[in-house]
Parts: C-alpha cells; structure tokens; sequence
C-alpha cells in the first residue's frame, strides 16, 4: 500500500477552539427546543387523555403529525416554507428552536400521557375520597408520580432531540455540524474534526445522561 | 347549615331507589337504605354482589343512573351531577381501601396532613398535631418520616385509617379493608376499627370477617344480585337467617 493515513492528533486538537464556538448554539436550541417541548408535551399529552372528545382529537392529530414526519422536513418547513406565508424571514435559530420543540413536544405528550396513565386509578380515588379537589389530587398526587416514572423516556428524548440540532447546519445554525464543516473546509481534516464533532456530542449526552441518573437515584425515596 | 345534624332522627346516609348499571350489567337494583349516625353497618355478600359499589356510591366514586343519595343533608344525583355537594360529601366522609392507596411518593406524616392541609386550609403546625394524634391512636409511632413501602400491610391500613380520620369525617367507608392483608396482620387493623366503632363514629363496612361483624355490627345487611335480600342484627341475619340466598352465602363461609 502506498497511502498510508496517519490521525494527526494535532489537528483534531487544533480545530477543538473552533468547534467549541458551536456548542452555544446547539445547547440552546436543544435546551430551548426542549423546554418548550416540555410544555407542549404536558399541555397536550394531558387533553390527549381528557373526557372530552372535542379536546382529545386535535392533540391526537398534532401528536401524530410532528411524530410521523422528520424533524428535517419539518424545520425546512419552518425557513424555508412559513417565510412565504408570513411574508418575512425567520431567524435560523428560531426556526431550530421551534422545529425542536414542535418535535419534542409531539414526543413527551405521548411521554406525559403513559406516564399519568400509568399511576393506580387508587390513587385518584384515595385523593378524591380526602376532598380534593381534582386538581389538587393531579396536583399533588398524580403528577408528582407520573414525573418520576417519566425521567428515563424524558433522558432519551432529550439525547434524542440534541442529536437532531445537528440536522439544522442545513440551514445555516452555526451549531456544532456546522462549525466543523466551515473548519474542514479549509483545512481539509475531515476525519481528526467529525471524531471530535462526535466526542463533543458524547460530552453533552453523557452529562445529561449523568445528571438524569442523579435526578432519578433522589426520586426514588418513597416509591 | 342543615338541621339534620342537630337531629338524631334523621338518617346520615339516605339511599332511595339507587340504579346503578355496568353496561348492561344492574348492579345495584332499587337499593333503598337509611343509616342513623352512631351506627355500625357491616355489608357482606358473594363477590360481585355489588357491596363494594354500594358504598363507592356514598361517596361518588362511582356514579348512579337513578334515585338519590343523601349524606348529611347534600344531595347526589344521578351521573355524578353532584357538582359542590360531591365535594362536600368527600370532605365529610372518609373512606379506608382494600389496597390501603397510601401515597407512595409522601411520606407516612405527610399522607395524613396531606388533605387537612389543602382541604381544610390548616397550616402545617395544626395539620401535623392532627397527624401526631392519630398516628398515634392506630399505633403508628416513631414510623412518621418513612415512606409507605417501609412499613408492613397492617401499618399501612392504620396509617390509610389515620389519613381518613384526619379530615374529622362524620361517616367512615371501609371497602374490605383487610382482604389484602396477611392474616397475621387482619388482627391489628380490625382493633382499630373497633376502637373508632366503641366511639361512636358512623361506619359502613364492607367485609368477609364474619366474626368481626358479629361482633361489632348494629346492622349487617346481605347484599345478592345487587339487592338487599336482608337485614337485620348481627344475630338475626348471622344465626337466623330468612332467605335461602343469605342462607347459603352463610353456609358457605361460616364452615372453615
């Protein structure tokens, strides 16, 4: 063989200032994305689960939409698309924020959902049987509940959602994928900077994996 | 306030033509029953005799197609439009659980300060010398800060007893309350409840302890087919039953 390929550690070292320059904005739009999502997902996921018909149906309908398409279709949707009906551009990164969101969202309703689902019709009954109301029953006693057996689904939802940040380098976030691809483009060490592209987004999904584990190991007091 | 609660006359509990249907299933047929405060009502049928209903319809928990339920002067109407007098009811009435649903998340004090505090707007302090007393009346102590899977089955049914006794309740519901117990431990949770009985608290008990009914009933009543086929003292539903039905419902678990 006449090519040999040497990793040149150097470089991978080397192009780690540039690609830390994305990580700001993959951890917002992730963490933007998600906290919102989180919202989503408990507004909906809980009319998913209502008596009523009329408020059941379109979180049904929602859910299924941002769950059975890509998150790519969906955010080019959002740039690309929504400019001509709003008249205006939208900001990359809101566009990022909002597709991660919507997806998410679409994700922790179904999360929230099994997880209330989940917890002993006793339960209710018991709250309900002391005189509280019904939302203080969901308040204090279902909800807290559903929470702890929520955490795994929600860890990997989370993982799940920071890897699809790296789809938005398409278009134009300079979030982590992206920083690497300008890097390379000039300096032409693609394998040394997507090994580090990748070790950096273990960092991230490691952490949160970690903190999450914290998080569940407290919670499990008193079940 | 309404009058019946100066007057011991009037019943506690008044059922009128309860109809209650599973689908197409009639569980609770014509049930008409009136329950005087003070009084201990034991109900004892086969299984899915509807005896559980019965009582999960004092307090709404299930709701009925037809008659009326009144507790205490508040009224339940027919698919749960009890609206604020189903509130008020469930503040009043306390209810113990075959399966004791402590909540596991809340530690053994704080289910029991739990609804004093939200219901009755009592701060911590107040709801915590309430919860003291009564742990202590069912012989829960020093156990205060565990959490409910720590403690035995019958230390939870005591505990689920306090929680209920917590809200001052004027009438207690006990849906089997040791069916999920092991045996070693029916013992410690039917002393409790004779001790809340001997004080005079209005108690509508659903059991298969026979002798525990016997013993501290005013009333037993048979419930078969989603009837009452009969009432009466404990001696004369227990040693002279009327009906072939109640007879042999007895026949049957009086011979272990």
């Amino acid at each position: 063989m006449d090519v040999t390929f040497q990793f040149d550690w150097q470089a991978a070292i080397a192009s780690l200032p540039h690609l830390l320059t994305g990580i700001p904005w993959t951890l917002l739009i992730s963490f933007g994305g998600l906290a919102i999502g989180f919202l989503i997902g408990i507004v909906f996921g809980l009319l998913r689960i209502s008596p009523l018909r009329l408020l059941r149906w379109p979180a049904a309908i929602y859910i299924e939409i941002f769950r059975g398409t890509p998150v790519l279709v969906q955010v080019l949707f959002i740039f690309y698309g929504l400019p001509q009906l709003l008249g205006g551009p939208i900001n990359a990164i809101v566009a990022g924020i909002a597709a991660i969101a919507l997806n998410a969202g679409a994700y922790i309703s179904e999360i929230v959902r099994g997880g209330v689902q989940s917890i002993e019709k006793g339960q209710r009954e018991a709250g309900l049987s002391l005189g509280l109301s019904r939302t203080d029953t969901f308040r204090y006693i279902i909800w807290p509940q559903a929470l702890r057996r929520m955490i795994p689904a929600l860890g990997n939802q989370g993982i799940v959602s920071i890897k699809d940040t790296s789809l938005f380098s398409v278009i134009g976030v300079g979030e982590l994928v992206r920083q690497g691809q300008v890097y390379i483009a000039t300096t032409f060490t693609a394998l040394e900077v997507y090994l580090m592209v990748a070790l950096l987004y273990l960092a991230i999904t490691l952490s949160l994996s970690f903190a999450l584990r914290l998080l569940e190991r407290k919670g499990l007091v008193g079940q | 306030m309404n009058d019946s609660q100066q007057d011991s006359t009037t019943p506690i509990v008044t059922l009128e033509k309860v109809n209650k249907y599973f689908g197409s299933l009639h569980v609770m047929q014509d049930i008409d029953l009136e329950i005087a405060a003070g009084e201990v009502v034991v109900i004892v049928g086969a299984s899915g005799s509807g005896k559980s209903t019965l009582i999960r319809c004092v307090n709404g928990l299930e709701e009925f197609q037809s008659g009326r339920i009144v507790v205490d002067g508040n009224e339940l109407t027919p698919y749960g439009k009890g609206g604020k007098s189903l509130q008020t009811i469930r503040t009043e009435v306390g209810m113990v659980f075959q399966q004791f649903n402590l909540f596991p998340h809340l530690s053994v004090h704080a289910n029991v300060t739990l609804a004093p505090e939200k219901v009755r707007g009592l701060n911590n302090t107040k709801a915590r010398e309430i919860a003291d007393r009564l742990l202590e009346r069912v012989g829960i102590t020093d156990q205060a800060d565990k959490y409910p899977s720590q403690l035995s089955g019958g230390q939870q049914q005591r505990v689920a007893l306090a929680r209920a006794l917590a809200m001052e309740p004027r009438l207690m519901l006990f849906d089997e309350p040791t069916s999920a117990l092991d045996p070693e431990m029916i013992g410690e949770v039917l002393d409790a409840m004779r001790e809340l009985a001997n004080e005079g608290m209005t108690m509508m008990i659903v059991t298969h302890e026979m002798g525990f009914a016997r013993e501290v009933a005013d009333r037993v009543i048979f419930v078969h087919g989603g009837r009452i086929v009969e009432q009466g003292t404990p001696q004369e539903v227990f040693d002279r039953p009327q009906h072939e039905r109640t007879q042999a419902f007895l026949s049957r678990v009086l011979k272990h």
